[in-house]
């Protein structure tokens, strides 16, 4: 293998691993914080790209970058206070049960409002083409899903890690009393963190929009994949989610190039591969709430 | 109104004929007749109305209940209507359960369906052992006209070598493509495809520089976009099927790579989706609804009237399906499979091809011709306007079964009641 052809996967790599941690990050931090297995979280991502072919027409496709993750998010949020919020005292499998019938109910929604028919979407003009930077090729959309995703991490983390809310919701994952017995309610920061998620998975729906066909079925193996970078980064971490989606992207984008049939099949293999070895995941750490 | 002409005359041959059907049966039958009457004909409708072929079945059902809602508007088959049960088929363990529920719980009388090859081989097995007829509207792999079938499965639905042999004959006369890359569904109809490609590449003389088995429901295909590149052949020979088309067209444009694209077989929906200006490519297409023939025109008016949206390929398939096995079982004057299996070997009828189809009594495969389709680019009258037919296949002069597979190539021997 030449080194060009290697720089042009190992790129790509990058790429597909930046979709993966946007789409992992929502579904981890929601763990984290409520202890419940998203399972609505492929279905965010369709809602994502649906808000976005939906609101193009009228405002173009980058303020969706902004616009469509608020109204994904307000949907979570919204989802969160008037249900989820009653089954946290219950038996942890209520949680997933719920969001598992939710995902099919809104799977539903989806073709019962834009029909099963797929909707036609291209990337923005703009962002039409490919750059060749010495003998990489490669498209220029792809580098602006690369830079979208690193800001918004970036954000992300800088809101977990430096502003007092953030710290409210990284304190109310580890010890939840602590928190209420300083007096801060978590109702409210619960509704935000759903919300939070529900928005991650939105991004990434609309940077996948012009990419992947956007039909009612564009959602079913997304859900899929986001779980597992989660379980091979550690559930509930930030930076096991980082490592994790940036792990999974290269090994897909090199197992393409040599052995193409094992491609989905290799992000099992190194969760299997992972799990043996770690068993709360890369950067999983012991949770006293939730052992 | 235009199409309330089309169903009247329709709706008078249907009546016509069951008149005559029940004027020759003798007087003594009669309340047996009439109790019959109130009792439909059931067909068990197999779509996909989910994962990565769902883009198709939703037009299958609608297609189905057109077909069924015209038939029994017309006074039904023998005097009975018919009724559709539809059921989702996702994959062959979930075909089987459905079918098998259809014929002991529903006590369906047919079944129809199947868009993926490995759900219809798996059904044709349920329709054997059950004897009870399956038209396949949806499903290509060969082997199920070839080494799989059976005296109860009829195939509407084209082979894969029908396909692949309608497109070769194009690249033969128009184009002249000596190195080929091929994607490949890694699945019963992917693997059936690309056999068939390897035969016409060797007709053509062309190489395979290169050749990936691509997962169904594959979100990215970058990297194979890149090996494509990085191989640099002539044309990339697209067997993917379903929705994972549109997602390879979409991104391949967006590598705007300069080499063509070409594939034996594609679904109108999946170019609607991708959008005129992502699709590219020359490919075989069964049916298109702007086809310039009366029949074409009927159905399309109907299909749109009665859903908002011109009908897909898929529409075409198990509405076709539906009336032949009508046209059968009017002619059988029962629904006794055997006698309905004899009259599907008979029947001869149009549907939107401009010659008349039939099944052939060998393999059961419906014998039309095909269409070499290239994406429109400018003048579109609308979105779905997406098509421009650049080749008949056969053509018109030429007998049909030239690009059915022969006996040679894909041999069936079923076991006739």
């Amino acid at each position: 293998m030449d080194v060009t052809t290697f720089l042009q996967f190992f790129i790509n790599g990058i790429v597909l691993g930046a979709i993966y941690i946007l789409l992992a990050i929502g579904l981890s931090i929601i763990f984290g914080m409520i202890g419940i297995v998203n399972l609505t979280h492929g279905i965010l991502y369709m809602l994502g790209a649906y808000a976005t072919v939906t609101l193009a027409p009228y405002v173009g496709f980058f303020p969706n970058l902004v616009l469509s993750p608020l109204l994904v998010g307000l949907l979570g949020m919204a989802v969160e206070a008037a249900f989820l919020r009653k089954l946290y005292k219950g038996d942890p499998a209520l949680g997933l049960l719920f969001t598992f019938g939710l995902a099919m109910f809104l799977e539903q929604v989806v073709r019962a409002t834009w029909g099963t028919q797929g909707i036609p979407f291209q990337i923005p003009a703009a962002l039409r083409g490919a750059i060749a930077a010495g003998p990489i090729i490669y498209s220029k959309y792809r580098y602006f899903i690369g830079l979208c995703s690193i800001l918004v991490i970036a954000g992300l983390w800088y809101f977990l890690e430096k502003t007092p809310y953030g710290m409210i919701i990284r304190a109310g994952s580890r010890d939840p009393d602590m928190v209420r017995v300083l007096g801060i309610s978590l109702k409210p920061v619960f509704t935000a963190v759903f919300g939070l998620g529900a928005a991650m998975a939105a991004i990434s729906g609309v940077l996948a929009s012009p990419l992947a066909g956007v039909e009612p079925a564009m959602g079913t193996n997304t859900g899929t994949f986001a779980f597992v970078v989660v379980v091979i980064g550690g559930l509930g971490s930030f930076w096991g989610s980082v490592i994790s989606g940036l792990m999974v992207g290269e090994v897909e984008s090199f197992c393409i190039l040599f052995w193409p049939p094992m491609a989905d099949a290799s992000k099992f293999a190194l969760m299997i591969a992972v799990l043996l070895l770690r068993p709360r995941g890369l950067l999983g750490r012991r949770w006293e709430k939730f052992e | 109104m235009k199409s309330g002409k089309g169903i009247s005359r329709r709706g008078f041959l249907k009546v016509a004929g069951t008149t005559a059907a029940v004027a020759g049966t003798s007087g003594i039958f009669a309340p047996a007749i009439l109790k019959a009457q109130q009792q439909p004909i059931k067909i068990g409708h197999l779509v996909p109305l989910t994962g990565f072929l769902s883009p198709m079945g939703d037009y299958a059902a609608k297609a189905g209940k057109l077909a069924i809602e015209e038939i029994n508007a017309g006074g039904g088959v023998l005097g009975r209507p018919l009724e559709t049960i539809v059921d989702d088929e996702t994959n062959p363990g979930v075909g089987v359960q459905k079918a098998t529920k259809m014929i002991q719980q529903d006590k369906v009388d047919f079944l129809l369906g199947t868009v993926s090859s490995a759900v219809c081989l798996a059904v044709m097995e349920v329709a054997e052992r059950y004897q009870k007829i399956f038209v396949n509207s949806g499903s290509n792999s060969d082997e199920i006209r070839g080494g799989k079938c059976n005296y109860y499965t009829f195939c509407t639905e084209a082979s894969n070598t029908q396909y692949v042999k309608a497109i070769g004959r194009y690249l033969v006369k128009n184009k002249n493509y000596k190195t080929f890359y091929i994607l490949t569904s890694d699945y019963a109809f992917g693997h059936d495809l690309t056999r068939v490609s390897r035969r016409l590449l060797a007709e053509l003389g062309g190489k395979e520089i290169g050749h990936d088995l691509v997962p169904t429901g594959t979100a990215d295909y970058s990297s194979y976009i890149l090996k494509v590149r990085n191989a640099n052949p002539e044309v990339v020979l697209c067997n993917v099927a379903g929705a994972d088309q549109t997602t390879f067209l979409k991104q391949y444009s967006e590598f705007g790579l300069k080499i063509d694209v070409a594939g034996g077989v594609t679904d109108t929906v999946l170019m609607w989706n991708a959008g005129k200006d992502a699709a590219q490519g020359v490919w075989t297409l069964i049916w298109w609804g702007d086809l310039d023939n009366a029949w074409t025109k009927n159905f399309s008016t109907k299909y749109r009237q009665k859903y908002g949206l011109p009908p897909e390929n898929q529409a075409w398939g198990d509405y076709t399906s539906i009336k032949a096995l009508a046209q059968a079982v009017q002619m059988a004057g029962t629904t006794d499979s055997k006698k309905v299996v004899e009259a599907m070997e008979k029947i001869k009828f149009d549907a939107g091809k401009g010659r008349e189809l039939y099944y052939r009594p060998y393999d059961h495969q419906l014998i039309q011709p095909m269409y070499v389709v290239s994406i429109k680019k400018t003048g579109n009258r609308d979105q779905w306007d997406i098509f421009n037919v650049v080749s008949e296949v056969p053509g018109k002069d030429e007998n049909l079964e030239v690009i059915a597979p022969t006996k040679e190539e894909n041999p069936c021997n079923m076991k006739r009641a």
